[in-house]
């Protein structure tokens, strides 16, 4: 206390200043602290908004590196609508693509028989169900036996809906075919499996799933030589159905088409098949949308879609909002009321109809991205300009903007140099919360089919929703990722926008509107 | 007002009208001749102004809003409209009946229980809710209490199913998409409630009157909420008036009758008076609403008045 106050000071330390000199002398107090960082520093205590930003980066890395990892290449519709799939019947539960499903003893039978023929790589067609190995992957795992009110036996299993696709009757060259042989010989897996003859016993003749013995009568039981039906059990055997020749063996292709261009027709195991095709086995991490598409790589294309839409429109907010709201807000009187009442009347057309009109009319001639975009600026930037606006008249009455003019500055150095710099900080917030909104309209506008962006490569999120909106209660994965990247994306963009503005302008600090 | 009006509908008849005028791909040739004579009865190859003319004069005169083509063949377009405006109303009110009082609570103990663990926890609530889109809990509402629990029904009655708008079995069917409607409107008034509530409990005023010797509770109530009050009515006021335009995506979620799934149809089947009509009444409605907030503070706090700003 003493030591501080003015009476206190030692008389030594008190000298007269130099008065030719005052504006160079060091204090010892000029620790200059920048705007930005400044503006950084407090950014930085906020955990919130860190944490939002982090995301941000993480779904932006997503979306830009899942492109150079999708080993689909084609689409597959045989794999459409797959839950995500790491490994089978893992230990990770909601990445097996499995599906719980209720099923009768008969549909249990015919699930095993999936794993059971691929099993049966020699077409000896006498696999039981404790030959299953893990080879031919398991394509069921019978969770409990339920009873319903007829106490009918029923079984709640747990199915793998990539084993499930199961065998698919399909047509190749003979070059293909010759392909697929030697590609299984090196691979040492089987693709190629017999074909089913198309009797009695055969209740579909398109269904190469069907490759036992069934009772076409009795509900497609499966039966035995007998005609007996055979009941589920640990020791099941079923007896095959297939296609053989004169001497019994089993054959592989029929031949059609002209001698000299050949057309077999083989049923193949897909899920090799496959591997074949596209060098990996079907793995997808998110499994796969509506249409059979890699749901990373759709999502991903989604992200960057909303993403490029939403920063053009905010930048492009940015540049008319700033030079419209100086304008307004330099000049002030008639330009100023004859460009409020501009821009009162456009913030008064709703956005809906606006992305609607440009839609169906301007869609066909710029494209539809194009003209969304067009929709979201036409009333996107008056927000901006109004807030660039009353910046504007805040600062230009004050002393220092005055004496810039009193030394003779242009109007457009005031505005650029002495003016603008103090406005940006708001400028860029406002800029910076439209992003959400614009993903949120996207999204919805494309959810309703009012915009169309699905196509073969791109997608945005509002459309992966729309696709899934009728199906998704049977596969949740379809509605649940992409509403996660929607709400996580604007959950972000809001927290990042709110820290930004409470750095930038430490004097709006906890307004939250 | 009624020239920002008028705009947007000369906006709106141009861009429809300059659309490419010839029957769609695929109709037959006797088809296409009734399509273009209907047109050309329709008054279709005047001049662009004649026929704008023509359709303001019809509304003016007869209140003659055109046609229906394709949602339901040769009504009057204001006849659906307004048929389609009772669900949409219903629905929106019985939200706003709940959403009203639990955001403005909610936004009332957060604000009075500032920077503790309660105030924490609804901001943190509230800003995920005020950010994850609508549609979004609606369909979580549907997985869970249709899909998993069944307690509630996935879409709404027909009104002949429920025998009435107003009978419990249509309230039954309404739950889902009333909460997925209200809760975002909680969120939004519960965080500007809170907003303006600490603003007012920080002011001087409150200092004085606790200084008179008022309890907490009295001057909370009295002096502070009254203050707080003022931006938050004209809210509520003008949220009224948006209920006439409902929500487009919780209406096709639900399938609900209302008018924003009218507009929603009237895009997809292109069906262009329909949807003249249907821009036109959200236009109105949002000036409207913009009207009446600005006249409705005069009347909450006397202190502003009209003209001045």
């Amino acid at each position: 206390m003493e030591k501080n106050s003015v009476s206190n000071i030692p008389k030594e330390l008190l000298q007269p200043a130099d008065g030719n000199n005052v504006s160079g002398t060091n204090f010892g107090t000029e620790h200059h602290v920048g705007y930005l960082r400044d503006a950084w520093s407090r950014f930085r205590k906020n955990k919130a908004s860190i944490l939002a930003t982090v995301i941000i980066a993480l779904i932006v890395i997503f979306a830009l590196i899942i492109p150079l990892f999708s080993t689909q290449r084609s689409l597959d519709s045989y794999y459409a609508k797959k839950g995500p799939y790491i490994a089978s019947q893992s230990s990770i539960p909601l990445f097996d693509g499995g599906q719980t499903r209720t099923f009768n003893s008969r549909g249990l039978i015919h699930a095993y028989s999936i794993a059971l023929g691929a099993c049966d790589t020699t077409g000896s067609g006498n696999a039981r169900i404790s030959d299953i190995t893990s080879d031919c992957r398991t394509v069921i795992t019978p969770i409990e036996k339920v009873l319903d009110s007829r106490q009918n036996g029923k079984y709640k299993a747990k199915i793998d809906t990539y084993a499930e696709v199961g065998f698919v009757y399909m047509q190749i060259s003979k070059a293909e075919y010759e392909n697929i042989r030697k590609w299984e010989q090196e691979n040492s897996a089987t693709i190629l499996f017999p074909l089913i003859a198309n009797n009695e016993y055969n209740p579909n003749p398109n269904d190469a799933n069907y490759w036992y013995m069934a009772d076409t009568t009795a509900k497609n039981s499966p039966i035995d030589i007998n005609g007996n039906i055979i009941k589920l059990s640990q020791n099941m055997r079923l007896y095959d159905n297939y296609l053989r020749d004169l001497d019994g063996n089993a054959v592989y292709f029929t031949q059609s088409g002209s001698s000299d261009n050949p057309s077999y027709k083989v049923r193949v195991l897909y899920k090799n098949y496959y591997t074949y095709i596209n060098g990996t086995p079907p793995r997808y991490i998110l499994g796969t949308d509506s249409q059979g598409y890699d749901m990373a790589r759709r999502l991903s294309e989604g992200i960057r879609l909303s993403l490029a839409l939403a920063l053009s429109v905010s930048l492009i907010n940015l540049i008319i909002g700033a030079i419209y709201g100086a304008i307004e807000g330099y000049y002030g009187g008639i330009p100023d009321l004859v460009l409020e009442r501009i821009s009162d009347i456009l913030s008064c057309v709703p956005f809906i109809v606006v992305a609607t009109l440009f839609q169906i009319h301007l869609s066909d001639k710029v494209g539809k991205i194009p003209s969304l975009l067009f929709a979201f600026v036409l009333t996107g930037w008056i927000s901006i300009a109004s807030r660039v606006r009353t910046q504007f008249y805040r600062f230009k009455t004050q002393e220092y903007v005055m004496s810039a003019r009193t030394l003779g500055a242009s109007d457009k150095r005031i505005i650029l140099k002495h003016i603008f710099p103090n406005a940006l900080g708001t400028i860029v917030t406002s800029s910076v919360l439209i992003i959400p909104t614009v993903i949120l309209n996207e999204s919805m506008l494309s959810f309703l089919g009012i915009v169309s962006l699905g196509s073969s490569d791109t997608t945005s999120l509002g459309t992966l929703l729309s696709e899934a909106s009728n199906i998704w209660t049977s596969y949740p994965h379809l509605m649940i990722l992409p509403a996660l990247v929607i709400s996580l994306l604007m959950i972000c963009f809001n927290l990042f926008g709110n820290g930004l503005r409470d750095a930038l302008n430490p004097s709006l600090r906890g307004i939250d509107s | 007002m009624f020239f920002t009006l008028f705009i947007i509908v000369t906006l709106c008849f141009t861009l429809i009208r300059a659309l490419p005028s010839s029957p769609p791909e695929g109709t037959s040739v006797a088809q296409s001749q009734i399509i273009l004579e209907r047109w050309d009865a329709l008054g279709y190859n005047q001049p662009l102004l004649v026929q704008f003319g023509i359709y303001l004069k019809n509304i003016v005169t007869k209140l003659d809003f055109g046609t229906s083509w394709k949602i339901s063949k040769t009504r009057p377009a204001l006849d659906i409209l307004i048929e389609r405006l009772p669900p949409t109303i219903i629905v929106n009110s019985y939200a706003l009946m709940l959403s009203i009082p639990l955001g403005i609570l909610l936004g009332i103990w957060a604000a009075i229980r500032k920077n503790k663990w309660q105030d924490h926890l609804i901001s943190t609530v509230v800003m995920f809710f005020v950010s994850v889109p609508s549609y979004i809990y609606a369909f979580l509402l549907q997985y869970f209490l249709f899909f998993k629990l069944g307690w509630f029904e996935q879409t709404i009655y027909s009104l002949s199913d429920a025998g009435g708008w107003f009978t419990g079995k249509m309230l039954y069917s309404m739950t889902l998409p009333v909460l997925a409607l209200s809760f975002g409107q909680i969120a939004g008034l519960c965080r500007f409630t809170r907003a303006e509530l600490t603003e007012a409990l920080t002011s001087d005023y409150m200092l004085l009157a606790r200084a008179k010797g008022l309890s907490y509770s009295q001057a909370t109530t009295r002096h502070a909420l009254k203050n707080a009050m003022v931006p938050i009515l004209p809210m509520i006021i003008s949220s009224f008036i948006g209920i006439l335009g409902g929500s487009l995506v919780i209406e096709s979620i639900f399938s609900i009758p209302g008018v924003g799934q009218l507009y929603v149809q009237s895009v997809q089947q292109r069906d262009y008076d329909v949807f003249m009509l249907n821009s036109i009444f959200y236009t109105l409605t949002g000036l409207l609403a913009g009207i009446i907030v600005d006249i409705s503070y005069g009347f909450i706090d006397p202190r502003i008045r009209m003209g001045e700003k």
